[in-house]
Formats: structure tokens, C-alpha cells, sequence
């Protein structure tokens, strides 16, 4: 039966061949809880199902990464509650500054090709870079996985992304993040599991980047096949490959030769233009960070662009880092004393100012160009604040300048 | 009398709460209270229990936070209409026993304060002078809200519905 990894991957857990429509029944291989939800998570289980230890603490993961570290009593008591409850379970806990749990668990090989990983963290999806079924889902889901071991999953329609060429320089995989996003809209594969061909070539940060977005199109999961460089690193089932008779019911094309920098404008991640229409905005703070592009790479592509520079004085840089191992990786390098150098402050490992819940809340006044997921009303903070959502690089060319630029010109000028 | 709140596409979890009102770090405070505080204060302020959402495509999109339609259901909201639904926020509202209702029809024709009658039992719902058939939920889906969210059916059953 010809099918698609989700479809591969699906069939493969509950152990009979599944088709889209299908409502089953499986048994995840890891349910990850972050700080956010986790203690719902507990009270639902222990209060509500009236189960008082979870079915398999091995299938389960802790993180501490939304509001890491704690920033009032009440979190830091929210932050003991998840602490006691891993160490009563025997559940492996990632507590704050180890880093974002969709870093921490490829980092770790939790998320592995063929794996279904579910999360509390709608960014789940993510796991995709992998080769793995990742996708979020609310705490109810997430209690019943820790008191019965399994979740019920429709078994999704598969959309492929087809992708031609390569990126020129001062683009990269955000700005294919982000025309996906403009040109199948917020809700363009809603529902879907979003399967990415073409891009064999591409190194594993920059799969996580463009899989952590598939959530902003709606899509269930966002799947790179585990195919070409990156796939050294993971043992790949032999069950999973991509089928050349498999089913997509759409096909999508983007052709990175002609894709120029982009970037969504407040209040939609899918208000999306070319950079030169929004060239010459204003902004008061760039952050770079995130689980979409808060890795090592990132942090490098914005200090090569800044080295020997200095920020504009109106503007604050944030660059919060991904995990501890990219923050040391940055640290080994010049990488974050050039940023520091450019005017930067530097985070602590974790998913920073992207929700709007610690360091580095915007004002009212406040202008924000993010290399983050979301750019919704109020997500960063105040309700009156904007966030435009852009690559590390233009979020480097916009620090530089204090608006909206385009790093192709200072990368000519360098 | 209970009414409609009729809201745009692709209303976003952050409008329905804001993440810095989070139960997590505001655990004292009536989540209910939070609802849509900031991106329409008068539903904050004036929702009542047995109000209806009815809204355009893609309503909840965004973030897994299930406080979101917790929100909405602390503040007695009994039953979203709309196109279409984003898909944690429809498992997280179904989870809980909120009823969701994807309808064009229904999202078309109700207009904002209309004074709003449902009957869930019979699948219909009047809105002003008109009365229209809420479209069949799958069995799935109805057993889920049957026993007011997917925690009592599992409780009761001892295993997930279908």
C-alpha cells in the first residue's frame, strides 16, 4: 500500500495499514509537558481522571522553557510542582536553561525518524524535522496519554510542499517558512500533515526552522522526510521512506532561485510580503530566538552580519539562544561576544520574550521585528504593541539600522 | 436573554486569553474573567452564560494553551458556530465538552447581539425570528460531548470513545 510517512508512521504504531479519515487509537512513543501546561496536565490526571501515577513515565518529558527561569512565587511554586511530581514518577525532567523542549529532545535523540511525539507546545510540530510524527495538542490530550499510555489521532490528509532550486544569498529557510505561510494562508493546511520534498540538501537546523511553522498553517505535522545529510545522524526505520506512489491531495511549489526576503506583518503570520514593501519601518526591538530560529546558526548568521558594528541606539536587541548546547556552541566561537559587542542582551536559554511572559515584554509603543513563529496581537506583550516576523538576518540588517532592512545591501557593503 | 457574539476569521488563542494571563501565572485570578479581555473588553465584561460565539473561518487559531476554550467555558459560553476551526483549539473545546458547530450557513446569517435560543437536544438553534438546524455532529464527537468532555467518558467507559 502506497503511502505517506504520517500515513507510514501512523500505520507503522498501531500495527494495520490507515488511511486519512481514519480515527485510531496509538500509543505515542514520548509526550512531552512544558511549564505552561504541565500542572494543568497533573491536575486533570490526578483531579479529574482520578489517576494517580502515569501509565509509563519512560513514553514521558518534562521541560521547563516557557518562563525559564521563574519570574514570580507563583511560577517558581507552578516550577516545584513539576519538579516533585518528575521526581516522584521517575520522569526525566529538562528544567530551565537546558532549553527549548523542541530543541532539547532532537538534541537528546527523543525525537528520532519514524517516532510519534506528541507535546503539549502547539510548535510539537517541530519533531517533523526529524522524520518524526510531532504535533501539540492541549493538556486534556496529554493527561489521558499519562494515565492511559495513548491518544486518539485522525489519521490526516497529506499535503507536499515541493520545493525547486536554492536560496541566494541573504535568504534563507524563514523566508520559505514564511512564503508557505503567505501563499497557503493561516489556514491553508489545517487539519493536514505537511510533507517537504526538494530539500535533501538541507542541514538540520534549517528543517527545524521551516517544521516548527507548519502549526501556523494549521497543519497537524510538518514532516522532512529523513532523507540526505542529517539522516546520518538519526537511524532511520527501513519502513520509512517516501513513496513515489503515495497520495497528495495538493501539491504546492516554491522555487527558491526567485524567493526574496520575507516578512509578515502584525497582526498575521500570513500577512506576508516581499521586504522591499515594508523596507524603512521602524522598529524599537529585534528579537532573535525561538524555537523556529534560535539555534547556533542563527545566532552565527546575525554576528557575522554584525561583526565590527554596532546596533542602532534606538533599538534593543534580544537574542535568546535555543538550548544550553547552542548557547555554548555561540560562546565557543566569537559568536555571542560579537553580538554582545554589536549591543545585544543575551537571554537565558529558553523560549524568551516569543510569548510575551518574561524578558523582554513589549510596551505600548513598542515596534518588534521577531525571527519567531507568531506575530499575533499582544503575543509579545502589550496588545498595542506590533511584531513583524523576519529571517536572522534581516532581523541583523534591521538592528543595524533600526528599520526594517535588507541584509543583502550590508552584505554587499561588507 | 442570551445573545450572540459574532467575531471575524481567524480569531487567534492570544485574543480569546492572552498568554500573560496564563492560569500558570496568575493562578488566583477567574479565568473566566479573562476571556477576550483585552481584544473585546465588553464580552469580558458582559457575557453571559448560554451566549453563543458564532465567528468566521479558522476560529482558535494558534497556541495548544487549553485555557483558552477553558476560558469560554467557565464563562458559559454554550456553543461556537463557525466555518471552519483551527485544530488544537476544536480537540481542546470538544475535550472539554464545548460544543462546535462548523456551519457557513449559520456564521452567515448571525449578526452580532441576536438574541440567540439552542436546543441541543433537537439540533437547532434560533436566532432573532429564524430557526435553523445545527448540523449533526459525528458519533465520536457527540459521545465526547454526551458525557460533558472526553475526562467523564473515559472515567465512565474506562476507555477513549468509537
Amino acid at each position: 500500500m502506497n503511502q505517506t510517512l504520517t500515513e507510514q508512521i501512523i500505520s507503522h504504531a498501531v500495527g494495520h495499514p490507515v488511511r486519512p479519515g481514519d480515527l485510531v487509537i496509538v500509543r505515542p512513543d514520548v509526550a512531552m509537558g512544558h511549564d505552561s501546561l504541565t500542572p494543568s496536565i497533573i491536575e486533570i490526571m490526578r483531579d479529574q481522571l482520578g489517576v494517580a501515577d502515569v501509565k509509563d513515565p519512560d513514553q514521558i518529558v518534562l521541560a521547563i522553557d516557557h518562563v525559564a527561569p521563574a519570574t514570580s512565587v507563583d511560577t517558581a511554586n507552578m516550577q516545584s510542582t513539576i519538579r516533585t511530581f518528575a521526581k516522584e514518577q521517575g520522569i526525566r525532567l529538562f528544567d530551565a536553561g537546558r532549553g527549548i523542549a523542541h530543541q532539547v529532545l532532537v538534541e537528546e535523540g527523543i525525537a528520532t525518524p519514524g517516532r510519534i511525539v506528541v507535546g503539549s507546545d502547539s510548535h510539537s510540530c517541530g519533531y517533523g524535522s526529524v522524520g518524526a510524527f510531532g504535533s501539540g495538542f492541549g493538556s486534556t490530550d496529554i493527561a489521558l496519554v499519562w494515565a492511559t499510555g495513548q491518544i486518539w489521532l485522525r489519521v490526516p490528509e497529506t499535503l507536499r510542499v515541493l520545493v525547486t532550486g536554492r536560496f541566494r544569498p541573504g535568504v534563507d529557510v524563514k523566508d520559505l517558512a514564511l512564503k508557505l505561510c503567505r501563499d497557503l494562508t493561516i489556514e491553508g493546511a489545517t487539519y493536514d500533515s505537511i510533507e517537504y520534498h526538494g530539500l535533501d540538501w538541507l542541514d538540520l537546523p534549517g528543517r527545524q526552522t521551516l517544521a516548527s511553522m507548519a502549526v501556523e498553517l494549521g497543519a497537524k505535522a510538518g514532516i522532512v522526510p529523513p532523507a540526505g545529510l542529517p539522516a546520518d545522524r538519526f537511524e532511520v526505520p527501513d519502513w520509512l521512506y517516501v513513496d513515489p506512489g503515495a497520495h497528495y491531495y495538493r501539491t504546492v511549489t516554491v522555487d527558491l532561485d526567485t524567493l526574496e526576503p520575507q516578512v509578515a506583518k502584525p497582526n498575521s503570520v500570513d500577512a506576508v510580503v516581499d521586504l522591499s514593501e515594508v523596507e524603512g519601518t521602524e522598529v524599537s526591538v529585534v528579537f532573535i530566538g525561538t524555537c523556529t530560529n534560535g539555534r547556533y546558526q542563527d545566532l552565527r548568521d546575525a554576528a557575522n552580519f554584525l561583526r565590527g558594528r554596532r546596533i542602532s541606539p534606538n533599538v534593543r536587541m534580544m537574542v535568546t539562544p535555543a538550548s544550553s548546547q547552542e548557547m555554548e556552541r555561540a560562546a565557543a566561537d566569537d559568536t555571542l561576544a560579537t553580538l554582545l559587542q554589536a549591543g545585544a542582551v543575551i537571554g537565558s536559554a529558553g523560549c524568551g520574550p516569543c510569548m510575551g511572559r518574561h524578558q523582554g515584554t513589549l510596551s505600548d509603543e513598542d515596534v518588534c521585528l521577531s525571527t519567531g513563529n507568531r506575530n499575533f496581537r499582544g503575543r509579545m506583550g502589550s496588545p498595542k504593541s506590533r511584531i513583524y516576523l523576519a529571517s536572522p538576518l534581516v532581523a541583523a540588517a534591521t538592528a543595524l539600522t533600526g528599520r526594517i532592512s535588507d541584509p543583502r545591501d550590508g552584505m554587499e557593503r561588507s | 436573554m442570551t445573545r450572540v457574539w459574532k467575531f471575524g476569521a481567524n480569531v487567534d488563542t492570544d485574543q480569546i486569553v492572552p498568554g500573560r494571563y496564563a492560569p500558570y501565572l496568575r493562578p488566583k485570578e477567574d479565568l473566566g474573567r479573562a476571556a477576550f479581555i483585552e481584544a473585546r473588553p465588553e464580552f469580558a465584561e458582559n457575557a453571559q452564560p448560554g451566549d453563543v460565539i458564532v465567528a468566521d473561518r479558522n476560529f482558535g487559531c494558534g497556541s495548544s494553551r487549553e485555557y483558552a476554550p477553558l476560558a469560554l467555558k467557565k464563562r458559559g459560553v454554550a456553543a461556537i458556530v463557525a466555518p471552519s476551526f483551527a485544530r488544537i483549539f476544536y480537540r481542546n473545546s470538544i475535550n472539554l465538552g464545548i460544543p462546535l458547530f462548523v456551519s457557513d450557513e449559520i456564521a452567515e446569517v448571525a449578526a452580532d447581539g441576536d438574541e440567540v435560543a439552542l436546543d441541543l437536544p433537537a439540533g437547532r438553534i434560533s436566532l432573532g425570528e429564524q430557526t435553523y438546524d445545527l448540523p449533526e455532529l459525528p458519533r465520536f464527537t457527540q459521545d465526547i460531548i454526551d458525557a460533558g468532555g472526553i475526562v467523564n467518558f473515559v472515567r465512565a467507559n474506562g476507555r477513549f470513545p468509537g
